[in-house]
């Protein structure tokens, strides 16, 4: 898979977080990144693009991440697309409920580079030496 | 303030070191844990998080305006659009995962807390309004860019019976 062919959606309420995840994909060569500040923004994405990744955040005003999870989950189209979770949520029922909903991996806020390059190649099965 | 209060306030000083080092390359130094009087936050841009379950309660980031944009500036560098409105954002984030880690540390001790999203005050003279009446304790924190403070309040806090 060709890093810089990848289209991933950026999925949190807070610019800030969108701004350092956006930074760190692109250092490792991924060129096209779409964001959005809530579920709702997101669904819409979804259903005009095909990602290769979703990378959602949980506590979110109007719709929570979990429940966005849920609802791709359900939908025809998005159903395959890997979603990550990036999340301050970080006690162990929650990255269960988390994985029971579908996600195909899981971040706990603060994170480094490192680990979300590493999180991304093992849901991607991309060689981790980007 | 008691054994009982400063077992809580271990996991949020912690938790806010973990944090600003991990994003931000801070390394803050924690001044020691105070009952805190009155409502008047002790900086000028705050953020506040309700958190429900074993108890209620509120936890509230409150930063000077020089540190939040020191922290933002080493958080996301030169993607500043409008340095108020994303120093606000910023302290909502930081808030919002200070909240997530000290609640992981204190379900290991049966207290299992769900939080809601921030809500953001900036102005001078802000106050913070917590969530229950009990007692606050806050936690001075001190940086090379500035000062800030976490504080907290739980329903049935010890310190509340003296």
């Amino acid at each position: 898979m060709n890093i810089a062919k990848l289209r991933i959606l950026v999925v949190d309420d807070f610019s800030t977080m969108r701004k350092i995840i956006k930074s760190m994909l692109r250092k490792i060569g991924v060129k096209s990144i779409d964001d959005a500040e809530d579920g709702k923004i997101a669904l819409n994405l979804i259903n005009i693009h095909t990602y290769d990744l979703i990378i959602l955040d949980w506590n979110m005003p109007n719709m929570s991440g979990i429940d966005l999870l849920k609802s791709i989950k359900k939908d025809q189209k998005p159903k395959y697309t890997p979603v990550l979770m990036v999340t301050s949520e970080a006690t162990e029922p929650q990255i269960i409920t988390a994985v029971q909903a579908g996600a195909s991996n899981y971040i706990v806020k603060p994170f480094t580079e490192a680990t979300l390059t590493k999180k991304l190649c093992a849901i991607l099965n991309i060689g981790n030496n980007i | 303030m008691d054994t009982y209060d400063l077992n809580i306030a271990m996991p949020f000083i912690q938790a806010t070191k973990h944090v600003l080092s991990t994003m931000a390359q801070i390394s803050p130094t924690p001044g020691t844990p105070f009952i805190k009087k009155g409502t008047a936050a002790t900086g000028d841009i705050s953020a506040v998080v309700g958190l429900t379950g074993t108890k209620n309660g509120s936890i509230a980031l409150s930063f000077s305006k020089k540190c939040a944009i020191n922290i933002l500036k080493n958080m996301i560098g030169d993607d500043i659009e409008d340095v108020v409105k994303d120093a606000m954002d910023t302290v909502g984030e930081l808030t919002n995962m200070i909240s997530g880690q000290a609640r992981a540390q204190l379900s290991q001790i049966g207290l299992n807390l769900t939080a809601s999203t921030p809500t953001i005050i900036v102005g001078d003279h802000h106050r913070i309004e917590h969530m229950t009446t009990c007692t606050i304790i806050a936690i001075p924190f001190s940086t090379s860019h500035g000062n800030f403070s976490v504080e907290f309040s739980f329903e049935g806090c010890h310190s509340s019976k003296v």
